[in-house]
C-alpha cells in the first residue's frame, strides 16, 4: 500500500509540470496582451511595462523564470490589478471559493450516495421513482437557472434567506449558494450510485451472501457498499472539477467574494499572471483530490493494490 | 419422513416478452443423507427450481406449490425466517466460483461471517473452524491462505472454498448447482470426488444439478431428468442408465460421446417427442 | 410466446416452418433494441419533444411577424400580446421574445451538434487507435487522457474563449476538442474486447492493414456505445454553451442563445417574468428529453436491469 501511494505521488509531479507548461504556452500563444486597452498606450510606456513584467524576454526564458519563481511559491505580479501580486489576490479570494466548493462537495457526495443507495434498494418502488425524479431535476436545471429560481423564491418572495451578498459573513448567506452547487453534484453522484448499486445487487456474490442467510443490512453494509462505491469514487475527481466550475457562476450570481469574479475578468483582460496563477492552483487542488481518490480506490479494491 | 418433499413446484418469470414458465409441476423427495441428480440442458428449469427452494429467485421470479423441509413448509417464507434455513440447514454451491465469492473481501471474512451469524461464534473461534473446513476440502496451507482475496485463488480452489463455506454449519442438505461446469475437466473430477467424500463424512443429503450425465453415474442414487421445465423421467440412476424409458433421456444417452465406439457423426438430441406431446 | 422454456412450442412450430421453407430470420440485435426503445415511453415522448423543439427552432421563425433582431419601438418590455404578434412578450429593447427564443434554441442546437461531432471524431479515432495497438502506445495515450482529466476543464474553456472569443463556431470546435476524453475511454475499452473477436482475427489473417482493420472492422462495431455517449454529450455541451453565454463569453449580440437569454432574463425575472420563463422552459425540456433519450438508448442497447 505504501509503495502504491508513493508511486502515485511521484507520478503526479510530471503531470503537474506538463500541465503548468501547457497552460503557460497556450495562454502566451493566444493573440492579444494585457495592455491592449481601449486607448493605445504610448510606445515608450508600453515598452517600460513590458520590461517591468519581463514580457520583452524570449518566451522560453520567461517560461523558466516563471517555473523558477513558482517553485518558490511566487506566482508573479498581477498585470491588471497592479497593486497586488497574484499570490495576494489568490489569498484573498481562494479560501472562500474553496470553502464554498468543498462544503458543497462533502454535502453533495453524502446526499448523493445515500439517495442513490436508497433508490437502488427500493428499485421500481415509489421511493425510487420520487428520488429518480428529484435527481433528474438536479441534473437538468443548469446552476445559473437554479440560482435565479432559488433567489426569486426563497430570497425575494418568501424572504427566508438573503438573496446574495456576504456582508457580515454569517452562514445564512451560504445556504442558497451551497444548495445550488449541491443539487447537480448530488444528482450525478446519486445516479451513479443507483446504477452501480443495482448492478452489484444483481451479482453472483450478493446471491451467495443471501444464500448464507445474512440479514439485509449486513449484506448491504459488508458486501454491497464497497464495490458499489468504486465507480462513484472515480467520479469524485471530475465531480470536484465541475463543482469548482460551478462556483464561478454561483459567486457571480450571489455576489460572493471568491476567486471566480477576478478569474473571468482576468481572462478577458489577458492578465497572464492571474489566469495562470489561478489555473495552476486549481490544478494542484484537483490533482491532490485525484491522488486522494486513487488512494481511496486502492483501499476499496484489493486488485488495484497488488498491481 | 423425507428430509425434503417438493410438490407441484412452479416457477414463473415475468419478462418483457410475457410470462415464462421456467418450472412446471416439479415434484420429488429426498431422504436424509440421500443423493439426487437433476439433469437437464440449459433452460430446462433445473437451476431455478433449486433456487426457488431457498428463495433465491431473481426479482421477477415467483414460485408456487409446496416445499416441505424436515416437515415444515419453507417455500416463499418471509426473508427473516428463510434466513434461518439458509446456510444453517441448507447449503448451496453455485455454478461459477469466479464470481460467486465477493472479490472485495478476504476469504476469512466471507467464511467466518457464516459462523458468527448463525452460531454466534467469536471471530477467532470462527476463524479456527473455517481453517478446519478449508483443510477438509483439501486446500493446502489453509491457515495462511484463509487471509487471501478470491482473486489469488484458481477456479478449482475457489470452488473448494465455496464448498467449505456451504458446509460450515454442517447443513442437512447441500444443493450443488453445476459445481463443475466452469472448471477444467481434470479439476471437475477432483471436485466431484470431494463432494462424494464429504457426503459420506458429514452425512449431508445432496442435490446435484448438472447438464452432464457423465458425472451423475457414479455419484447419485437417483436421477431426475428435466426438459422445458417438466420432469421427463425420475428413477434410480442405475436403472436409468441401463434402460432409459423416455425418448428424451434416450436421446441424451445417445448424445454422450464415447471412447469405445467409432462413429462418423456425434449424435444430437431429437425433439420429435415434443410433437406427440403437444398434440396429446 | 417465446421465452426461456417455451422451447417446445417454438420448436414444433419452427420444425413445421422449416418443412415449408419459410423459416423466419432471427430477430437481429438492432430490431431487439428498437423494440425495447419503442416500449420505453419516456424515451419515445422525449424523441417527440426534441423533434418538436428542433422544428420550432428552425421552422418557427418563418411563421412569425417579427425577426429576432427587429426592434418594435411601440412594444418595449411588454408582456405577451397576441394582437401585436408578440406571443411571448418583448425584451427591454423591444425585440420579440418568441423570435429570440427560436433563434437562441437554433444557436444552442447548432453549437451542440458541431461540438459533439468534433468530440465523437477525435474520441473514436483516439480510442480505437489506443485500444487496437495496445501495449506501450495504449499506456502512453491513456496516461495523456488521465492528465487531461485531471486538469480543470472549464479553465481551459475560458482560455479558449480568450483565444477564439469573437468566433462562436471556432469556440465550440474548441469545446468539442475538450469533450472527447470520456468517449476515447469508452471506445478504447470496446476496442480492446472487439479486437479479440474472430472476424478481426480473420481480417488480420487475410493480410488487412492495421488501419483497414480499425476503420472497416472495429469502428463500425462501436456504433452502439458511441451513439449512446454522443447522445449524452449533447446536453453536456448545451449546458457548457449556456454557461459560457451566461458569463457573457459565448454567443455575441444581436445573435443569442438559450444561456444568453436566461442571463438577461434572470435579473429582471421579478418584473418581466416572461423574459426568463420562455427560454428556461425550452432549455430545461431540451436537456431533460435528451437525457431521457440517452438513458433509453443505453437501456435498449445494453439491457441491464437498471
Amino acid at each position: 500500500m505504501f509503495g502504491y501511494v508513493s508511486r502515485r505521488v511521484l507520478s503526479a509531479i510530471p503531470i503537474a509540470l506538463i500541465a503548468v507548461t501547457a497552460c503557460f504556452f497556450i495562454l502566451r500563444l493566444a493573440p492579444g496582451g494585457p495592455f491592449d486597452g481601449e486607448r493605445a498606450l504610448p510606445p515608450a510606456t508600453l515598452a517600460n511595462l513590458r520590461a517591468h513584467y519581463n514580457l520583452d524576454l524570449p518566451l522560453i526564458q520567461q517560461y523558466f523564470l516563471y517555473v523558477w519563481r513558482l517553485l518558490h511559491g511566487d506566482f508573479g505580479p498581477s498585470m491588471v490589478y497592479n497593486d497586488f501580486t497574484v499570490a495576494q489576490m489568490l489569498w484573498i479570494g481562494l479560501p472562500f471559493t474553496l470553502m464554498l466548493g468543498f462544503s458543497a462537495f462533502i454535502i453533495g457526495t453524502a446526499v448523493g450516495l445515500f439517495a442513490g443507495a436508497l433508490s437502488a434498494v427500493n428499485q421500481n418502488k415509489w421511493p425510487d421513482y420520487v428520488l429518480v425524479m428529484l435527481v433528474m431535476v438536479g441534473l437538468v436545471v443548469p446552476n445559473f437557472l437554479m440560482a435565479a429560481i432559488l433567489q426569486l423564491v426563497f430570497g425575494v418572495y418568501l424572504n427566508w434567506f438573503p438573496a446574495g451578498g456576504w456582508q457580515n459573513g454569517s452562514l445564512v448567506h451560504l445556504i442558497l449558494p451551497v444548495t445550488v452547487l449541491v443539487l447537480p453534484h448530488a444528482g450525478r453522484t446519486a445516479r451513479l450510485m443507483r446504477g452501480s448499486m443495482i448492478e452489484v445487487l444483481g451479482t453472483n456474490y450478493i446471491r451467495t451472501a443471501k444464500a448464507k442467510g445474512l440479514g439485509q443490512r449486513l449484506i448491504l453494509a459488508r458486501h454491497a457498499i464497497k464495490p458499489a462505491l468504486l465507480p462513484v469514487v472515480s467520479y469524485l475527481g471530475p465531480g470536484l472539477s465541475y463543482l469548482l466550475t460551478g462556483s464561478l457562476i454561483v459567486e457571480q450570481v450571489f455576489a460572493l467574494p471568491g476567486i471566480g469574479k477576478y478569474f473571468i475578468s482576468a481572462a478577458l483582460n489577458r492578465d497572464y499572471g492571474l489566469v495562470l496563477g489561478t489555473t495552476i492552483l486549481y490544478m494542484f487542488i484537483i490533482l491532490a483530490v485525484n491522488l486522494l481518490v486513487d488512494i481511496l480506490y486502492a483501499w476499496l479494491d484489493p486488485k488495484v493494490r497488488y498491481h | 419422513m423425507a428430509l425434503l418433499e417438493v410438490k407441484n413446484l412452479k416457477v414463473d418469470f415475468d419478462t418483457t416478452d410475457g410470462v415464462v414458465h421456467a418450472v412446471r409441476d416439479l415434484s420429488y423427495s429426498l431422504e436424509k443423507g440421500g443423493t439426487l441428480a437433476i439433469v437437464g440442458e440449459s433452460g430446462s428449469g433445473k437451476t431455478q427450481g433449486a433456487f426457488a427452494l431457498l428463495g433465491l429467485l431473481p426479482r421477477n421470479g415467483t414460485a408456487s406449490g409446496s416445499v416441505m423441509f424436515d416437515g415444515k413448509e419453507i417455500l416463499n417464507l418471509p426473508r427473516r425466517q428463510m434466513n434461518k434455513y439458509r446456510a444453517e440447514r441448507i447449503g448451496i454451491i453455485f455454478q461459477d466460483p469466479m464470481t460467486s465469492l465477493n472479490p472485495y473481501l478476504r476469504i476469512s471474512r466471507q467464511m467466518t461471517e457464516v459462523l458468527e451469524h448463525h452460531r454466534g461464534m467469536s471471530h477467532s473461534a470462527a476463524l479456527v473452524e473455517s481453517i478446519r473446513f478449508l483443510d477438509a476440502v483439501r486446500i493446502p496451507d489453509a491457515a495462511n491462505r484463509v487471509h487471501m482475496y478470491p482473486h489469488e485463488f484458481s477456479g478449482g480452489m475457489r470452488q473448494r472454498v465455496m464448498i467449505a463455506m456451504a458446509l460450515l454449519c454442517q447443513p442437512e442438505l447441500l444443493i450443488a448447482d453445476e459445481p463443475t461446469t466452469a472448471l477444467d475437466v481434470t479439476v471437475q473430477a477432483e471436485i466431484i470426488d470431494l463432494l462424494v467424500d464429504l457426503q459420506e463424512d458429514f452425512g449431508t443429503a445432496i442435490i446435484l444439478i448438472t447438464h452432464d450425465l457423465g458425472i451423475v453415474a457414479g455419484t447419485c442414487e437417483d436421477t431426475l431428468v428435466m426438459f422445458g421445465g417438466k420432469v421427463m423421467e425420475h428413477r434410480k440412476t442405475l436403472d436409468l442408465f441401463a434402460n432409459p424409458q423416455h425418448p428424451y433421456t434416450q436421446g441424451l444417452m445417445a448424445a454422450i460421446p464415447r471412447l469405445d465406439k467409432k462413429v462418423d457423426r456425434l449424435s444430437t438430441v431429437s425433439y420429435e417427442f415434443m410433437v406427440g406431446e403437444r398434440q396429446a | 410466446m417465446a421465452g426461456l422454456t417455451g422451447k417446445d412450442a417454438v420448436l414444433t412450430e419452427y420444425a413445421k416452418k422449416l418443412e415449408t421453407l419459410d423459416a423466419p430470420k432471427g430477430r437481429s440485435l438492432t430490431q431487439d433494441a428498437t423494440r425495447r426503445m419503442v416500449r420505453n415511453k419516456a424515451a419515445v415522448v422525449s424523441i417527440g419533444v426534441v423533434l418538436f423543439i428542433v422544428l420550432f427552432a428552425f421552422l418557427g421563425p418563418y411563421f412569425l411577424p417579427w425577426t429576432y433582431d427587429k426592434i418594435d419601438w411601440s412594444g418595449i418590455r411588454k408582456p405577451p400580446n397576441f394582437e401585436a404578434g408578440h406571443f411571448a412578450g418583448t425584451d427591454q429593447n423591444g425585440r420579440d421574445m418568441l423570435a429570440r427564443i427560436m433563434q437562441g434554441t437554433q444557436m444552442s442546437l447548432i453549437v451542440a451538434g458541431v461540438a459533439t461531432l468534433v468530440s465523437v471524431i477525435i474520441g473514436v479515432v483516439y480510442g480505437a487507435i489506443a485500444g487496437y495497438f495496445g501495449g506501450r502506445v495504449d499506456a502512453v495515450m491513456m496516461r495523456f487522457v488521465d492528465i487531461m482529466y485531471a486538469l480543470p476543464y472549464i479553465l481551459f474553456v475560458i482560455i479558449l474563449v480568450v483565444i477564439f472569443g469573437r468566433n462562436p463556431v471556432l469556440l465550440f470546435v474548441g469545446i468539442g476538442c475538450l469533450e472527447w476524453l470520456t468517449m476515447a475511454r469508452i471506445v478504447r475499452g470496446q476496442t480492446l474486447s472487439i479486437k479479440e473477436r474472430e472476424f478481426v482475427e480473420a481480417a488480420r489473417a487475410s493480410g488487412a492493414s492495421s488501419w483497414a482493420i480499425i476503420f472497416r472492422h472495429i469502428v463500425p462495431n462501436l456504433t452502439g456505445p458511441v451513439v449512446i455517449y454522443a447522445t449524452l454529450t449533447i446536453p453536456e455541451i448545451i449546458l457548457t454553451e449556456s454557461f459560457l453565454s451566461y458569463l457573457g463569453l459565448g454567443v455575441q449580440e444581436p445573435q443569442t442563445s438559450l444561456g444568453t437569454l436566461i442571463s438577461f432574463g434572470a435579473p429582471v425575472a421579478e418584473t418581466l417574468p416572461w423574459m426568463l420563463i420562455g427560454p428556461a422552459v425550452v432549455l430545461v425540456s431540451l436537456l431533460l428529453c435528451l437525457t431521457y433519450i440517452g438513458d433509453g438508448l443505453r437501456d435498449a442497447l445494453d439491457p441491464k436491469d437498471r
